[in-house]
């Protein structure tokens, strides 16, 4: 049997190492299509001072950028490390997307962006361009092929256990790519980075206007960050990822979960917009109900059903049981490989093995179970509840106060109102929210994963490695002691940069002047500049 | 649509790709880890160590895609390897990747502050990422051809005896010494190219003379010891090399000095070892010549010899088992399936082409060495 305080503390580990790498992803993923914008309108219009904002940006652009590339590398390997058995099983699929994640995009962002820090006098401006072009696609590539692969173990489709090879293995590689829960994962989670660095270069760009400082960067940078941000955050919104959570019982009880919904109502279901989740006595304490919504959003209908908690419980139990009769078949496969009854057997109740093997958490032979045990197995499938319910209302919260926002910001760039004091402020004190959103969303969809790593195929305690507590409880101090040391230091060469401004450039004087005649000479001077 | 490729072919070429994979991250990150061990002693002054830091400064980023992506590549195409070896090695691993933490923050942020403690912590930063991973890559190496002590059970979970220091074997050690010794040429070979003539690029010639003595004497004593020190394992019975990926499928036993057997039936084979020793020589010369390009292409033929010449030794094992040797992992029993080795070859032979391409293309573009005089006005510079 596998030792429970060792999952607990990879669990813990996981969370923490993939939550700080999320801290700098983010940033990455939006300023980087910030860069290419700005950098757009120099080479475009030719007036350097946009050539200095791209490189101010730029700046601190890298100093979120290196812990990003740096945390990530703990991210490859931990799958190995800590998951040793979770790779072993499913390695066949999730592998893949991971290494054309180095080959399509790592390769291709990493490899540019030394030369977009580096190459500022050795190419011409389309040049500079396009290397900066391809740093903001490389990482966007990047997200599709992670989320490809996160998206496969919430909605594992392409792929079946072989109980040669004791583990899944690719059957449509086209499914995988084209999995619904990954699509829209990808597409939720690049637009909540683009927001992240909109709210990012909105919130710094106030606070120079509120000290009067770099009016020429900050008002032409407040622009572009609510345009980007309007867009963006009506994006996020949008296309959040609802449409995945009718597929599969795991995003059922996801979603079921995130409403705290603990019986299944008549459709179109209702949606609780606040209230206390009780997981004892199962039922929302004073829920504030608002009816239909729910209904139509999860299924896009009036006559969809959304179930409810117990009812998924229900569906667990019968699904355990059969998944017993897959252990029974598997057991005489892997005694005798030449019995065919045993494969056809295991053929009929293979979609179930998982089911079983959240037995292994009780007995160490899922054949063994008793009712009581299967019951209890049933129960271990649904997650958090309040965790989950408050999580996605903050992460959702967030995303409709975020359109308001750039909303606001957008009108003002308009006018050329800069000088609205208290929504200046306001865009200073919000700059954290994003990030606090977008961990909100990782709780979300991984803790709403739980029981599973794998939904209905593998359970979350049975992926760890074989390795001891006193190992884990090792790896975890010390990355929590280097993680909190480049996090101070992170932080103090971002407000230091922040503080210094844009510098000017000695390589640089009198000698470019706008092209006469570039379509920027029309552009107007923002008044009183 | 039937897979044009056979099991077994794919299975092979998913072997010399992983080959391709290690040289690759030898010869390009190799220099970078050379380069960042050579810091506190080829530099000492500020700008002497802004000069060597500015020689890896634009393209180290790159160069460590071959470190992810051989991770991403052993996870895709060996599955077991990637599960069992990076658990097993589990407090290695983690000294590796607190190591190549360190690296990227101490390229980025080092020369953000003027302050001199600063600059120092991060030189120390720098240095133990780059002298910490060459040493324990090649201590796993070491214990890869020694054998690791793993058994795997029915249901193929794996689980291990020995901790940390157990992987510090005499062996090992010498092995991860190679490795220094070899990626420490690689990394003088790099600032001959790159760094303009001066005192630091007379230190860096000096440390080269000495990595490179220490490559060959290392490698012919590595020999040695695989050849009479009782090392190796060897597969017994019908093997097929077609069969599903499951170790307990192939019969596999230790046999000391079967790590030779390779080298008796196919003698053209001795090349990889004889290139292994050739490389330092060659850069030996170049050195002693002051002639550039054939210290760097000396201490890749080097490295290239000596990754090579581990491989071959073991082929078909990738990692066996010295605790259970019927658990061993090897080319016929631990890949990933058919069509998944049959996909990523798609997607290997269409991207790595084009990550090649436009590699060149930015080196070009940074072609030329690193001066003084630049480091000094470059605001762009580390």
């Amino acid at each position: 049997m596998v030792d429970l305080a060792v999952v607990e503390m990879s669990r813990l580990q996981f969370a923490l190492t993939a939550m700080y790498h999320f801290l700098f992803v983010p940033l990455t993923l939006g300023l980087s299509f910030l860069l290419v914008i700005m950098e757009s309108i120099y080479v475009m219009t030719g007036r350097t001072v946009w050539r200095d904002i791209t490189r101010f940006w730029g700046k601190l652009f890298g100093i979120n950028f290196v812990l990003g590339v740096s945390t990530g590398i703990t991210m490859e390997f931990q799958f190995g490390t800590n998951w040793s058995y979770y790779s072993h099983f499913v390695g066949d699929v999730f592998g893949a997307p991971l290494a054309i994640e180095g080959l399509m995009a790592f390769f291709l962002e990493a490899t540019f962006v030394g030369l977009m820090f580096f190459g500022w006098d050795r190419l011409s401006r389309l040049g500079h361009l396009f290397v900066t072009f391809m740093v903001a696609l490389g990482t966007n590539l990047s997200a599709l092929w992670i989320l490809i692969a996160n998206g496969w173990m919430q909605n594992p489709v392409g792929a079946a256990f072989n109980p040669d090879t004791m583990r899944m293995e690719v059957t449509s590689f086209y499914d995988v790519l084209m999995n619904p829960v990954a699509q829209a994962k990808f597409v939720h989670t690049v637009s909540a980075g683009y927001v992240t660095a909109s709210v990012f270069v909105l919130g710094v760009s106030a606070w120079y206007l509120l000290k009067g400082r770099h009016l020429q960067l900050a008002r032409r940078s407040f622009a572009v960050a609510a345009a980007f941000g309007l867009a963006s955050s009506l994006s996020v919104v949008v296309l959040g990822d609802e449409s995945g959570y009718v597929l599969t019982d795991n995003q059922r009880m996801k979603l079921a979960a995130i409403e705290a919904m603990w019986h299944t109502e008549e459709a179109p279901a209702g949606f609780t917009a606040v209230g206390i989740p009780d997981i004892a006595e199962q039922k929302t304490h004073y829920a504030v109900h608002v009816p239909y919504v729910l209904g139509i959003i999860a299924t896009r209908s009036l006559t969809g059903e959304v179930k409810g908690i117990s009812e998924l419980v229900e569906t667990a139990e019968t699904r355990i049981r059969l998944g017993i009769l897959a252990h029974d078949a598997l057991e005489r496969v892997k005694a005798d490989r030449t019995d065919m009854a045993a494969r056809a057997d295991f053929a009929r109740y293979q979609a179930h093995l998982g089911w079983g093997y959240l037995l292994k958490r009780y007995v160490a032979d899922p054949r063994m179970a008793d009712d009581l045990t299967i019951a209890k197995a049933a129960r271990s499938v649904v997650p958090n509840v309040p965790v989950l319910f408050w999580a996605f209302r903050l992460m959702a919260g967030a995303g409709f106060f975020f359109i308001a926002v750039f909303a606001f910001a957008f009108w003002l760039a308009t006018r050329h109102d800069f000088g609205r004091t208290w929504f200046l402020r306001l865009a200073v004190a919000i700059i954290p929210l994003p990030w606090i959103a977008s961990q909100a969303g990782w709780l979300v969809a991984e803790l709403g994963r739980q029981p599973w790593v794998v939904e209905g195929q593998l359970p979350t305690f049975l992926a760890v490695s074989s390795v001891t507590l006193a190992q884990v409880w090792t790896t975890i101090i010390g990355f929590t002691l280097l993680y909190g040391i480049l996090a101070v230091v992170m932080v103090r060469l971002m407000l230091a940069a922040i503080r210094k401004g844009p510098e000017p450039d000695p390589r640089w004087t009198e000698a470019d002047q706008p092209r006469a005649g570039a379509p920027g000479a029309a552009w107007q001077p923002l008044p009183a500049e | 649509m039937p897979i044009p490729l056979d099991y077994e072919t794919l299975r092979l070429i998913w072997w010399l790709l992983l080959g391709v994979l290690l040289i690759g991250f030898a010869l390009t990150d190799g220099f970078d880890m050379g380069v960042a061990a050579l810091l506190p002693v080829v530099a000492r002054t500020d700008e002497e160590r802004r000069l060597v830091i500015n020689s890896i400064g634009a393209t180290w980023e790159g160069n460590q895609v071959w470190f992810i992506l051989g991770g991403g590549a052993i996870f895709a195409a060996w599955p077991h390897v990637y599960a069992i070896s990076f658990s097993g090695f589990y407090l290695a691993m983690f000294v590796v990747l607190v190591a190549l933490i360190l690296r990227p923050v101490g390229f980025k942020y080092r020369s953000k502050k003027a302050d001199p403690a600063w600059r120092r912590m991060w030189d120390w930063a720098l240095f133990v990422g780059g002298f910490v991973p060459a040493l324990v890559f090649g201590v796993a190496v070491g214990n890869v051809l020694l054998g690791v002590p793993f058994r795997l059970d029915s249901d193929l979970r794996a689980t291990y005896a020995g901790g940390l220091l157990d992987l510090f074997s005499p062996f090992a050690l010498l092995a991860g010494l190679l490795s220094v010794a070899m990626l420490v040429l690689h990394g003088a070979g790099w600032l001959a190219l790159k760094i303009e003539e001066g005192p630091v690029l007379a230190r860096a010639r000096r440390w080269g003379v000495g990595a490179a003595l220490a490559s060959i004497v290392l490698f012919g004593l590595g020999g040695l010891f695989v050849a009479y020190g009782g090392l190796g394992y060897r597969l017994e019975g019908v093997v097929d090399p077609s069969g599903p990926s499951n170790p307990f499928l192939t019969k596999a036993v230790a046999a000391p000095g079967a790590w030779l057997d390779n080298y008796a039936s196919a003698p053209k084979t001795l090349l990889a070892p004889l290139i292994g020793f050739l490389g330092p020589v060659m850069a030996l010369v170049g050195i002693w010549r002051r002639a550039d390009l054939p210290v760097f292409l000396g201490s890749s033929l080097g490295a290239f010899g000596i990754i090579a010449t581990a491989g071959l030794s073991m082929f078909p094992f990738l990692l066996p088992s010295s605790l259970d040797p019927a658990s061993s992992l090897t080319v016929w029993n631990a890949s990933s399936s058919h069509l998944t080795m049959w996909i990523m070859l798609l997607a290997t032979l269409f991207l790595l082409p084009l990550v090649l391409l436009y590699t060149a293309w930015v080196f070009r573009v940074l072609f030329g060495r690193i001066t003084t005089e630049a480091v000094r006005t470059n605001p762009d510079f580390y």
